[in-house]
């Protein structure tokens, strides 16, 4: 068998046999999945209990505007002050109170809540949103402006955005690109560093544990490092290629379990939803409301629908999968000459410095970009090698121009193989060097040997 | 039959001369010692001979024909920094390195579990290494390097680190692989391991070859022809008679038993001596005192660097 074939062989399953890769894989789709289930999940299980409220209202008007909700129950307290109603707040089984005082509609701009713990969220969003709206109304009363005038003000702007190219116009997605070019950046960015770094430990194991010199008698050195580097590889797609797998599987399971759910609560309840139906019919506000984001909801997913269909995934894909992998070579062999460079682990952060930065710079370069995807700097930045797997990556869904891409592909590619070149020849050095404290100016001239 | 030979090889690293136009010849199945001081170049030899580095000048053959990478595949190196993954498991670790030797899978592990049981270490196989004492992790490393029979063996300082019973063990190894035809190369500091087991040496000082040849032919190059003579008679009677003739190095008197260091000259025939002898007493013993290795070695390498400055 090829003989760089036995070392890749080897290297790709001694880690993926490894505990950790194995949890690591596992968890990592979970901890995704839940990340994307979770706040679904939580709205599901809101609290239950029904809370009485008692109310203190000084204006004996704000009151009125307090609705009660399926587990919020709100009672009008014949008491004026608020030390009145806390005095027997302990002999009564209510939940709070709620102190409206007398000036709120007059410049205050607080009421409170007693409680002899502390009160839900559920039930501070709700008393806001039922009294914000009302005290606008008074305070607008009070100054001489009707509801009808208030009406017509009430806007809500919906921005939609066009692209005009080959005299079409084309509806442009920029938050989906936006977050598809995140996504696709940071996944970059996290590979290049998390498996670069494991064939810099993977080069300091063999040369600590003086197994290198066994096996440069059998293999050239260039083809141990290239086996690790390619071993390693492979481990890291294969990882990612689980992790979409696995999230994809733990997030469609989850949402058919919660759609099951969901409608399985809607038949029961039914009843109720007429009811609430009713109810809305009576106050058309709140009910205009709903709808509105009900045809928000519906124009996003369309919109969400027309992208996806509007990407070009082969070449995302394809783009991806090259800078991905471009980008992981021209790092994973300057780490495989750091790793064969120094002693020890702690010797290592010196010359992770260098690499460290252009990597991090790409990062921030990342979240500024996406503001300007086409602008010089992001231009500039996805050209340059050394930032252009993670910038570059980013920019596509926004459109780059063939010759842009051309060029940044072709820069990373001249660049990788100038990178591993110099990376076999200080790795060729540094393995059989031991107990030798390793200065820039001693690889400098390990490069010219 | 010279089965490796090197011819006038340099190497310079960038602030010193690690070898300098050294050659060697090991005939094929001989055990042929690399001897020096610390720092004389050995290691930078042998992975030259390993082509771990490349050599700056100079020529190197095998069997005849210039060595190329596939000759490795016919090599087994122990080198002096021993080690092996410490995380692999033993048998899995012997495969893959018995394959990067060009075996083929079934091969490799039907040539390990002759190996195995041969060393009685079968049982370790599903052990990792990390999990082995540094004298099993050894036993393992040296089976590591024989099992795929290579026809030259390169041992780096293969003593150290083995207790007196590995060590004999190893020896024995050794001359068994010398006996099936392997040819060893092997450097060393234990100058009594060389007596005992090398046919050739090279000795290798700063840099440069400054010694070589058959062991048994360097000794007699370095013999002083220094005899001990032991008789019953008292050395006074003849002590006269003696210092006339010859140098005496050395006399002991033990009760009648008297033991003498003579050195003749290359000349003198040694049967006059005795005759001398066995006027005053009765002679029990008469060796020739041959220099060891250690001596030599020592003579050698202090002489050369008297010559260097």
């Amino acid at each position: 068998m090829n003989k760089i074939g036995l070392i890749i062989q080897r290297e790709y399953l001694t880690r993926v046999k490894r505990r950790a890769f194995i949890i690591m894989t596992i968890l990592g789709p979970i901890l995704m999945g839940a990340l994307m289930v979770a706040p679904a999940v939580i709205a599901t299980m809101e609290d239950k209990e029904v809370k009485h409220i008692q109310i203190v209202d000084q204006t004996k008007i704000i009151y009125q505007a307090i609705h009660d909700s399926k587990y919020l129950k709100f009672e009008l307290s014949p008491d004026t002050s608020i030390e009145q109603a806390e005095k027997k707040f302990d002999s009564t089984k209510y939940y709070a109170i709620l102190f409206i005082p007398a000036n709120i509609v007059k410049g205050g701009n607080s009421v409170e809540i007693y409680s002899d713990k502390d009160v839900s969220r559920e039930m501070i969003k709700h008393v806001k949103s039922e009294i914000d709206n009302e005290i606008q109304k008074e305070k607008l009363k009070a100054n001489g402006i009707s509801e009808d005038v208030l009406r017509i003000v009430e806007t809500d702007i919906n921005v939609n955005t066009f692209i005009i190219k080959e005299g079409q116009l084309k509806k442009s997605f920029t938050d989906f690109k936006m977050i598809l070019g995140y996504i696709a950046g940071l996944i970059i960015y996290m590979f290049v560093f998390m498996f670069g770094a494991q064939v810099m430990r993977g080069v300091l194991e063999e040369k600590t544990n003086r197994i290198v010199e066994v096996i440069v008698s059998s293999v050239r050195p260039f083809q141990l490092m290239m086996g690790k580097i390619i071993g390693v590889a492979l481990v890291g797609l294969t990882q990612f290629f689980l992790w979409v797998v696995l999230t994809f599987l733990i997030v469609t399971g989850a949402q058919t379990m919660l759609v099951s759910q969901d409608k399985f609560d809607a038949e029961k309840l039914d009843p109720d939803t007429i009811n609430t139906i009713s109810i809305m019919d009576k106050s058309t506000v709140t009910g205009d409301k709903k709808g509105a984001d009900k045809d928000e909801i519906n124009q996003v997913v369309s919109d969400a629908l027309a992208y996806l269909n509007d990407i070009n995934f082969p070449v995302m894909l394809g783009a991806f999968l090259f800078f991905f992998l471009a980008g992981y070579l021209l790092y994973a062999s300057l780490f495989a000459a750091i790793g064969g460079a120094v002693d020890n682990e702690t010797d290592t952060q010196q010359f992770m410095l260098p690499i460290t930065i252009p990597l991090i710079l790409a990062i921030i370069m990342l979240f500024n970009m996406v503001d300007n995807p086409n602008g010089p700097l992001a231009f500039w930045f996805s050209i340059i090698p050394f930032t252009s797997p993670v910038v570059m990556m980013a920019r596509i869904p926004f459109g780059v121009p063939y010759w842009e891409v051309a060029l940044s592909a072709g820069l990373l590619v001249l660049t990788f193989i100038g990178t591993t070149w110099m990376a076999g020849k200080i790795y060729r050095t540094g393995i059989l060097m031991y107990g030798k404290k390793i200065t820039y100016r001693e690889l400098w001239k390990w490069l010219r040997y | 039959m010279e089965i490796f030979c090197a011819k006038d090889v340099v190497k310079r690293y960038a602030n010193h001369l690690a070898l300098d136009k050294v050659s060697i010849d090991v005939p094929g199945g001989s055990i042929f010692g690399l001897l020096g001081p610390n720092g004389a170049g050995k290691t930078t030899l042998i992975r030259i001979i390993n082509q771990i580095i490349a050599p700056d000048a100079g020529e190197l053959y095998f069997e005849g024909r210039k060595l190329t990478i596939e000759h490795t595949l016919q090599f087994g190196y122990l080198p002096e920094e021993r080690g092996l993954y410490k995380k692999m498991k033993v048998g899995e670790q012997s495969l893959y390195l018995a394959c990067l030797k060009g075996l083929s899978k079934k091969e490799a592990q039907h040539k390990i579990k002759h190996w195995f049981s041969k060393f009685e270490i079968m049982p370790w196989w599903d052990k990792k290494v990390e999990e082995l004492s540094k004298g099993m992790a050894q036993k393992l490393q040296f089976v590591i390097t024989v099992l795929h029979e290579p026809k030259l063996l390169i041992f780096d300082e293969p003593f150290t680190g083995f207790d007196p019973i590995n060590t004999n063990l190893l020896k024995q190894e050794i001359l068994a692989l010398k006996q099936n035809g392997s040819t060893i190369i092997f450097s060393t500091h234990n100058m009594a391991s060389v007596e005992e087991l090398c046919d050739y040496i090279t000795l290798i000082n700063e840099s440069k070859c400054i010694l070589n040849g058959h062991i048994d032919d360097i000794k007699k190059n370095y013999k002083t022809n220094t005899y001990e003579i032991c008789f019953s008679g008292y050395f006074n009677k003849f002590e006269a008679t003696l210092t006339s003739l010859y140098q005496i190095l050395e006399h002991k008197q033990q009760n009648d038993i008297t033991s003498l260091r003579i050195k003749i000259s290359a000349k003198t025939n040694t049967n006059e001596l005795l005759s001398i002898m066995m006027k005053y007493g009765n002679v029990i013993s008469f060796n020739e005192i041959l220099p060891s290795m250690n001596d030599i070695f020592i003579r050698v390498v202090e002489e050369a660097s008297i010559s260097n400055n």
